[in-house]
C-alpha cells in the first residue's frame, strides 16, 4: 500500500541515524538519557508514596542543616565549609558501675573538625526508656588544646528529648566569658555558643582544628533503663542539592521533579498534537457545517486567555497535577494548531489515494485514522517535541503563583519556595540555580531535537 | 455562612430567643444572603447573570483588594494598574519587534557567515520564557554585583520631580525589558532570517538584482514589502502573547501592573479581581484580533478586495 511506504520513509532507525549526524542532536539524546536513567533511578531508589510522606513530615529532617548549599558549593568559596558531623551514643550495659540507687557510665566519642567554618548548630537528640525517673546527663566537650568544657546538666524532660545546646543562653554567657578571659586583647566580634567551643583564642575569628571529644556523663536511676543519644554538630553544607528552610535535602524533590514535570509535559504536548490532529482531520474532512463550527470554536478559543484562566480555574479548585493536566488539554483543545493542520488536511484530501480509498468503500472514520493522520503525522512531530519545555514551564508558572498542590515536589515548587523565601536576596543561590539549570537543561535539550526533526521532515529548510 | 453565624452571635440583639428561634433566624439571613449574590438560581442562569455584567465591564466590588486610590471597585483597581504594565510591556515588544525585523533582514542577506551560524546555533535558547532569564539578571545584577534594582516601579521614596522620577522609572525598567530582549533574540531573529530566504529567492529578487538596485533598497522593496502581512501577524501574537507572559514577569520583578494583581488576588483569594482581570485579558486580546484585522486590510490590497 502506497500509504505505508510513506510512513516507512520516516522509520525510527532512519530518523535515529539523522538526529546522530548533528551535534546538537547528540548532545540532545545525551540530556535525554541522563534524564530517563534519573527518573528510573528516582522511582526505584525512592519509592513515590513512601518519599512524598517524608517530604511532608515535620520531623523527617531535623538532623540537616537549615539552608545549607551542597557539598561542591566550597570548590567556589575556596573554603573547606564544615559537614554535618554525628555523634551516636549508645548506653552500654556492661560498662554501668553501680553507686547505691544510681548507675552511671561515660560514654566518649572522638571527632575530627578540620575545616575552615564554625558549626551552624548543636543539638542531642536523646530517646530513653526509664522506670521511675529520667536520667540525668552531663555533657563535656574536650578541646584539642585540653579544655574541658562543661556544656550542659540536663534531666530528660521525656523519653524522647532534643536538647538545642546551641540557642542555651546560659552557656553562651558563660562562653562568652570565658573567651574573653582567655583573650585579654579583646575581641571584636560576638560569642555565640558554636563560636565560643570551637574557636582558637586567638583575638581573631579563627576556628581550631584537631580531634574533639563529645563527653556523656549518664546517671541512670535503675539498671534496666536504656539511653541513646544523636549529637549532630551541624555543618553549612549538605548533600548534593543542599536542603531547605525546613532542613529538607533538596535533591529529593529534584530527582522527583523529574518524573512529574516531563510526564506533566510529554502528556500535554502529546495529547494536545493528538486532539489538534483528530480534530483538524474532522474539520478538513467532513467540511460544510461540521469545519465551520469548529473553525469558529477555534476562533474563540484563541481569544481566550489562556494563563489567566488557568490559573483562575487551579486556583478555585485546588487541583492536583493531574487533573490539572486534564485543564490545560480541554482549555488548548482549539488552539492556533488546528488552523495550520486543517490546511494540510485539504491538501492531502485531493490525493488520489484518498479517492481510492473512497472507491472502495472505506468509512470515513477509516479514511481520517488510517488514511489522513498518518500521512500528516510527520511534519506535526517536530512542534510536538519543541513544545513539551512549553508545558514544563507551564507548571513552574504555575508553582511560582502557587496554585499547584503543595504537597508534590516539582522543580517549579522548588523555585517557589526558594522565591518565597528570600532566596534571591539572601544570597542561597544553589536553591534557585539548581532546579533552574534542570529545567533550562529540558527544553533545550527538546527544543534541539525539535529543531532536527524538524529539518528531517521539511528538507526545504536544509537547504537555508 | 460563617460569616452570617459570627455577624448573628456578636449581634447582641437576639441573645434572649429560643434556640429554635435563632436556629430559623440564621437560616432565613442564609438565604437571603444567598439570593443577594445570585447563588440560588442554577448554574447556567448564573452564568449568563455573570456573562452579561462580564461583558459590560460591570466587575463589581473586590472582597477584600483596594486601588492605591482606596476604591474597592475593580474596575478601578485594574484600571490603575493597566498603564503600568502598558508601559513594560508594549515597549518591550516593540523594541523586540523591530531588533528581529532588521537584524534578521540582515542576517538574510549575509547567510551562511559567522554571525548568521552563531544565531542559529544560539536559537534553541529561546524556550526558555523572559521571566525565566528574569531570575538570572536579578541575580547577576541585584544580588552579586548590586548595581540595578531586583524590582518595583520606582525607588523608594520616590523622587520629586518629573525628570527624577522618570529616570527611576526607567532604571527599574532596565532588567524586565533586558530579560525579555534576551528571550526571544535568537529565535526571532532566526524566524525573521528563514522568512526572508524564502523571499529572497523569488524570481522578482533576482531581476531587481540584475537591474543593479542597491541591497538595501532590494531589502526595504523587495523584500519586507511583500512579507509585511505575515510579519505583522508575527507582531500583533506576540502582543498577546506578552499580555500573559507579563503576569509572570510583573510577579518576579514585583512590577505594580496587572500581573501583579492577579498575584495579590491569588494571595488574598480576591475571587472577584480575578475573574475581573480575566475579563480584561480577554477584552485586550479581542481588541487585538480586531485592530489586526484592520490593519491587514490597509496594508493588503488582497484582502481589501475579497472583503
Amino acid at each position: 500500500m502506497k500509504n505505508q511506504e510513506i510512513i516507512s520513509e520516516y522509520s525510527f532507525r532512519g530518523i535515529l541515524k539523522e538526529v546522530l549526524s548533528y551535534k546538537s542532536g547528540v548532545a540532545a539524546l545525551v540530556i535525554l538519557i541522563f534524564f530517563g536513567v534519573m527518573i528510573l533511578y528516582t522511582v526505584i531508589r525512592f519509592p513515590y508514596g513512601e518519599t512524598i510522606g517524608l517530604w511532608n513530615s515535620s520531623t523527617a529532617f531535623l538532623k540537616n542543616p537549615r539552608n545549607a548549599p551542597p557539598v561542591w558549593w566550597s570548590i567556589f568559596t575556596g573554603k573547606k565549609d564544615p559537614r554535618n558531623i554525628e555523634l551516636k551514643f549508645n548506653v552500654d550495659k556492661s560498662n554501668i558501675t553501680d553507686e547505691g540507687n544510681i548507675f552511671k557510665t561515660e560514654l566518649k566519642k572522638d571527632f575530627l573538625y578540620d575545616y575552615d567554618d564554625f558549626p551552624t548548630e548543636l543539638n542531642i537528640f536523646f530517646n530513653a526508656r526509664y522506670r521511675k525517673d529520667p536520667p540525668l546527663v552531663k555533657i563535656y566537650l574536650v578541646r584539642p588544646d585540653g579544655d574541658k568544657i562543661l556544656l550542659k546538666e540536663h534531666t530528660l524532660r521525656s523519653e524522647e528529648d532534643v536538647l538545642y545546646l546551641s540557642n542555651d543562653f546560659s552557656l553562651e554567657n558563660r562562653l562568652d566569658s570565658q573567651v574573653r578571659a582567655k583573650i585579654p586583647s579583646g575581641i571584636d566580634f560576638s560569642v555565640t555558643v558554636t563560636r565560643g567551643l570551637f574557636l582558637k583564642y586567638s583575638g581573631k575569628l579563627d576556628v581550631l582544628k584537631g580531634n574533639y571529644s563529645l563527653i556523656l556523663d549518664v546517671e541512670l536511676n535503675d539498671a534496666n533503663d536504656e539511653l541513646t543519644a544523636d549529637a549532630v554538630v551541624y555543618g553549612k553544607v549538605y548533600g548534593i542539592a543542599g536542603t531547605d528552610h525546613l532542613r529538607r535535602p533538596i535533591h529529593i524533590a529534584l530527582l522527583w521533579g523529574a518524573p512529574l514535570d516531563l510526564s506533566f509535559g510529554l502528556g500535554a504536548s502529546l495529547s494536545i498534537t493528538l486532539l489538534h490532529l483528530i480534530i483538524a482531520t474532522i474539520s478538513g474532512w467532513y467540511g460544510g457545517w461540521v469545519d465551520s463550527l469548529i473553525q469558529r470554536f477555534t476562533e474563540i478559543y484563541m481569544v481566550l486567555p489562556f494563563l489567566p484562566i488557568m490559573i483562575m480555574i487551579s486556583l478555585f479548585y485546588k487541583l492536583n497535577l493531574w487533573s490539572l493536566l486534564a485543564v490545560v488539554v480541554l482549555l488548548s483543545m482549539f488552539g492556533f494548531g488546528i488552523k495550520t493542520t486543517r490546511a494540510l488536511v485539504l491538501q492531502v484530501k485531493t490525493l488520489p489515494y484518498i479517492e481510492a480509498a473512497q472507491v472502495y468503500g472505506a468509512s470515513n472514520w477509516r479514511i481520517i485514522f488510517l488514511y489522513i493522520i498518518p500521512k500528516i503525522l510527520p511534519p506535526v512531530i517536530p512542534s510536538l517535541v519543541a513544545s513539551v519545555p512549553v508545558y514544563v514551564f507551564l507548571e513552574a508558572i504555575l508553582a511560582l503563583f502557587g496554585v499547584l498542590d503543595p504537597t508534590q515536589p516539582t522543580w517549579g515548587m522548588v523555585i517557589e519556595e526558594a522565591f518565597n523565601n528570600g532566596a534571591l536576596y539572601k544570597g542561597y543561590f544553589y536553591w534557585v540555580l539548581i532546579p533552574s539549570s534542570l529545567l533550562i537543561l529540558t527544553a533545550i535539550s527538546f527544543s534541539l531535537l525539535g529543531f532536527i526533526l524538524d529539518r528531517i521532515v521539511n528538507p526545504k529548510l536544509k537547504e537555508l | 455562612m460563617t460569616n452570617i453565624v459570627m455577624g448573628y452571635k456578636d449581634d447582641p440583639s437576639f441573645r434572649n430567643l429560643s434556640e429554635e428561634r435563632q436556629k430559623e433566624l440564621i437560616e432565613s439571613r442564609f438565604k437571603s444572603e444567598m439570593k443577594r449574590r445570585g447563588l440560588d438560581k442554577p448554574f447556567p442562569i448564573r452564568s449568563v447573570y455573570h456573562l452579561k455584567n462580564a461583558i459590560t465591564l460591570d466587575l463589581g466590588r473586590a472582597m477584600y483588594m483596594t486601588s492605591d486610590g482606596g476604591s474597592a471597585l475593580v474596575k478601578n483597581i485594574i484600571l490603575e494598574r493597566l498603564p503600568v504594565t502598558v508601559i513594560l510591556f508594549t515597549t518591550a515588544t516593540v523594541i523586540n519587534f523591530f531588533l528581529h525585523l532588521f537584524l534578521g533582514l540582515r542576517l538574510s542577506r549575509k547567510y551562511g557567515s559567522f554571525w548568521d551560524k552563531l544565531v542559529i546555533a544560539l536559537s534553541p535558547t529561546s524556550v526558555i520564557p523572559g521571566w525565566f532569564y528574569g531570575i538570572f539578571l536579578i541575580m547577576i545584577f541585584y544580588s552579586w554585583l548590586h548595581i540595578l534594582p531586583p524590582g518595583g516601579l520606582v525607588d523608594y521614596p520616590p523622587p520629586s520631580g518629573t525628570i527624577p522620577y522618570f529616570l527611576s522609572i526607567l532604571k527599574h525598567m532596565v532588567l524586565p525589558l533586558a530579560s525579555w530582549i534576551i528571550a526571544s533574540l535568537f529565535l526571532g531573529i532566526y524566524q525573521q532570517r528563514t522568512f526572508f530566504l524564502i523571499y529572497s529567492t523569488e524570481d522578482y529578487v533576482e531581476v531587481a538584482k540584475a537591474k543593479g538596485l542597491t541591497p538595501r533598497q532590494i531589502e526595504y522593496r523587495y523584500l519586507l514589502k511583500p512579507a509585511l502581512p505575515p510579519v505583522i501577524t508575527g507582531f500583533a501574537l506576540s502582543v498577546i502573547s506578552s499580555w500573559t507572559g507579563a503576569i509572570v514577569t510583573e510577579t518576579v520583578f514585583n512590577w505594580p501592573g496587572l500581573g501583579h494583581v492577579v498575584s495579590q488576588a491569588i494571595s488574598y483569594f480576591d475571587a472577584p479581581v480575578i475573574v475581573g482581570v480575566t475579563v480584561i485579558y480577554a477584552y485586550l486580546l479581542a481588541i487585538t484580533v480586531l485592530v489586526l484585522d484592520i490593519i491587514y486590510a490597509i496594508i493588503d490590497p488582497r484582502m481589501r478586495i475579497q472583503g
